[in-house]
């Protein structure tokens, strides 16, 4: 064979390998922290989430871009028993990393482990809808029937987060059906996935998934330094982007950027309503009128906020369900709109009035009271300014008290000294069932009076009532209208202003195919199976 | 005076000026948000821009400078007085008192006072003016940075304690207040001017460091330190170099004081 042959021979093989794209590739990516365990059933903090994400596989998947759930060990499921059974029909022929075969063993030990009181395994806190204990029943390899004490609505979402451990593998948890294994892990500089070879996953074409030969996790907790690394190519994607870093990296390459709308994410505004909480009476009466939060909210100009503190990466919130959690969220609900005479005019029928542009109430207090907020993050200290403007055009004078956060959560947790509280929060599960503890009236995070003996007030009483029918229904359409009216009591009543819903914004290199950014978490690598990085710039998406 | 040290009191006496004369100068409200124009590059309504809420930087500035060139020389004075009576008692006493003074000096020193500001400002009541937090913010720089000027009176003070002039005067039966104020406190005053002009541009870089941590004076007031804030993101200000405004007058300011300051020292 001729020299130029075999050129000729090595150029077509090359040329094949390239345009087929299945070069593997490593994808790198930054995550904040160290993760504080690699066993995914104790997993909490994000990092962990991030390991247990790569690396687990689940008997049911929520699928990030349809919101729907979706088989992935599990082939199929049944409910039985007024939802206190689900019963599973299993892959076959499935091994994990190390070469040990999955079965419903495995499932079965999975949920032994997990509802260990020795493990605290907060997984297994949220199956546990009441007391008495979770059964297991193998029939056979590939079926197995799970029995909960009581029945749980909706419980094919917590499954979810439920990684299958092995039973039987000498590598313990570290034996796993995800797409990747831990390779390496060095604390405080990276963490390295490989490929899993055994992964089951294969492509339209039969050809073994994942494409990835690795993914390496960098620890960067400065966000400045983490779009800086992107920019110099050391990292593919940005899971997260702020407002302020999205527009610094859309002016230089907006290619790059990628926005999927509205996110789980909410910014909101609550009164302290705790009765014993050590506050002037006359203060505890104006955050108790439902008429006072009302025009509170009215003259907030959410569309401001937007604009200017996100940069017009949010969109207006109209309640606690953003729109981004389609199944949840009340489509007919609108947000409360802006209008600075309607909330003065609500604000003379329930006794207050202006004076020399001071609002007074019925015993001449001026009204003025302290917004906290937690210091250091610039969008909301822009919100809380922004704020602070649009009451003092109804006479209220806001005082913006930025703190650092654990001085923060004790003043709202604990000693309950503080007026009103400017926060985020995020919605990580779709289910409602994981607010229980957000608006149970008796709930310790019941953000403006947690721990009530008995509702304090009839709509609370009315969201306890819903929320409680809407856990244990388990008729879709009748747990949709159960928290539908929980939206519905919540934006009437107020208890709780929700201001924006933040944009999901990430960054993602031209080098990586097959993003298809969503606005739950992960964003861009929720199909990490699927992903691929190539040396060659993607010309369009 | 040098033609140099003069034309540094000249631009000294002008940033004062200039701060004390903020509502004349000022085109606008420091707290005035021009919603419309968020980001506005300098024009002839706005001579440096607006900030990312619309209100004009100009103002923000001599307003801001206004905040932190008055209460910063009020907060070294209270520095400078409690580390004075508290040098000069250990000093003059000596003994337990001189080494507990000194103890907790040397706990206070210690400190991170970082933390121990964050510690105190939580504690203390929430719904207060932004006047009010201005007062607070100098207030506890001024209580909490006693212990390094302390140690250094409590040396003056024990020193003079043993001089001659003191040896004399207690001789002629001087009763002890008397010899304090009369003979010993007179003769640390350049010790304790030393004290007060060294603590005035660290208290405003404090202030400014407290403010880059979103914990300084509170909206909508300006500083020096929030409005130093802005640059933590350095890619803006290729955008936009006025955002440098106020570093370049923080940084005019502290130089020209300590030349006109530290001559006068020497």
């Amino acid at each position: 064979m001729s020299f130029r042959m075999i050129l000729r021979v090595f150029l077509t093989v090359f040329l094949c390998l390239r345009a087929s794209g299945q070069g593997g590739g490593e994808l790198r990516f930054s995550i904040r922290n160290d993760p504080k365990t690699f066993d995914p059933l104790l997993a909490e903090d994000e990092a962990s989430g991030t390991v247990r994400y790569l690396t687990g596989a689940t008997l049911i998947r929520i699928d990030r871009k349809t919101q729907k759930f979706a088989p992935e060990l599990a082939e199929s499921w049944r409910i039985l028993a007024g939802g206190t059974s689900i019963v599973f029909k299993l892959r076959q022929g499935i091994l994990f990393s190390d070469g040990t075969p999955f079965s419903s063993d495995d499932v079965a030990y999975t949920f032994r482990r997990m509802t260990d009181p020795k493990m605290h395994s907060p997984v297994g806190d949220s199956f546990r809808g009441g007391p008495g204990e979770i059964k297991t029943l193998v029939q056979g390899p590939a079926q197995v029937t799970v029995t909960f004490p009581a029945a749980i609505a909706g419980v094919e979402s917590l499954f979810d987060q439920l990684t299958i451990v092995s039973s039987h593998s000498p590598k313990k948890e570290l034996a796993t059906l995800g797409p990747f294994v831990l390779g390496e892990h060095k604390p405080g500089s990276h963490v390295l996935f490989r490929r899993n070879p055994n992964y089951w996953k294969k492509d339209a074409t039969g050809r073994r998934l994942p494409y990835l030969d690795s993914v390496r996790a960098d620890i960067q907790q400065n966000g400045d330094l983490e779009l800086l690394r992107f920019k110099r190519g050391e990292v593919h994607m940005i899971d997260t982007l702020d407002p302020e870093l999205f527009d610094r990296l859309w002016a230089g390459s907006p290619g790059e950027t990628r926005n999927a709308g509205a996110s789980l994410e909410s910014e909101m505004l609550w009164f302290n309503q705790v009765s014993g909480a050590p506050l002037p009476a006359h203060k505890k009466a104006w955050f108790r009128s439902k008429d006072f939060r009302r025009a509170f909210s009215s003259a907030i100009n959410r569309s401001d906020l937007c604009r200017l503190a996100f940069k017009g990466h949010a969109d207006q919130a109209a309640g606690p369900i953003s729109g981004a959690n389609r199944l949840w969220a009340n489509a007919k609900l609108a947000p409360h709109v802006y209008d600075p005479k309607a909330a003065l005019a609500r604000l003379h029928r329930d006794g207050f009035r202006l004076e020399k542009g001071t609002l007074r109430d019925r015993q001449g207090n001026a009204v003025e009271f302290s917004l906290t907020t937690n210091s250091g993050n610039k969008a909301r200290s822009r919100m809380a300014a922004l704020v602070q403007q649009d009451l003092a055009k109804i006479g209220i004078r806001l005082n913006v008290v930025p703190l650092d956060l654990p001085s923060l959560i004790e003043r709202i947790t604990r000693t309950h000294d503080y007026e009103a509280c400017l926060l985020g929060l995020v919605n990580v599960d779709l289910d409602p069932n994981s607010q229980m503890n957000v608006w149970l009236s008796s709930a310790a995070n019941h953000p403006w009076n947690p721990k009530q003996k008995t509702p304090e007030t009839a709509w609370e009483a009315e969201i306890d009532r819903l929320m409680r029918a809407q856990s244990s229904a388990l008729d879709p359409k009748k747990r949709k209208a159960a928290f539908d009216r929980v939206q519905e009591i919540v934006w009437e009543e107020a208890p709780i202003l929700y201001l924006v819903n933040k944009h999901a914004l990430s960054a993602v290199s031209r080098r990586v195919l097959n993003v298809s950014p969503v606005s739950l978490w992960p964003r861009l690598y929720w199909n990490p199976e699927y992903l691929r990085v190539t040396n060659q710039v993607a010309q369009s998406r | 005076m040098t033609t140099a040290g003069k034309s540094a009191g000249v631009l000294l006496f002008a940033i004062v000026a200039a701060s004390l004369a903020a509502g004349y100068l000022a085109p606008a409200s420091y707290e005035t948000q021009f919603r419309e124009s968020p980001n506005a590059s300098p024009c002839r309504q706005f001579p440096l821009g607006t900030d990312e809420l619309g209100r004009d930087r100009l103002a923000r500035l001599l307003y801001g400078s206004r905040v932190s060139l008055l209460l910063a020389p009020a907060a070294a004075a209270l520095s400078v007085a409690l580390s004075a009576l508290i040098g000069i008692t250990a000093g003059y006493a000596g003994g337990w008192l001189e080494r507990a003074a000194m103890a907790a000096a040397d706990l206070f020193v210690s400190l991170p006072w970082l933390f121990l500001l964050l510690t105190v400002r939580a504690l203390l009541p929430l719904n207060v003016t932004p006047w009010a937090s201005i007062l607070i913010t100098f207030l506890l720089l001024g209580a909490l940075s006693w212990a390094p000027g302390a140690r250094v009176i409590r040396s003056g003070a024990a020193a003079l304690k043993h001089s001659e002039f003191a040896l004399l005067a207690r001789a002629s039966g001087c009763p002890g207040p008397r010899l304090l104020w009369k003979h010993i406190l007179p003769n640390l005053r350049p010790l304790m001017a030393a004290q007060f002009w060294i603590a005035i541009p660290m208290f405003i870089l404090s202030e400014a460091n407290l403010g880059m941590l979103g914990l300084g004076i509170a909206e909508p007031l300006p500083s020096w330190g929030g409005l130093l804030a802005e640059i933590q993101d350095p890619g803006r200000i290729a955008g936009n170099p006025v955002l440098l405004a106020p570093a370049i007058l923080l940084t005019v300011f502290l130089s020209c004081f300590q030349f006109v300051f530290s001559k006068g020292d020497r």
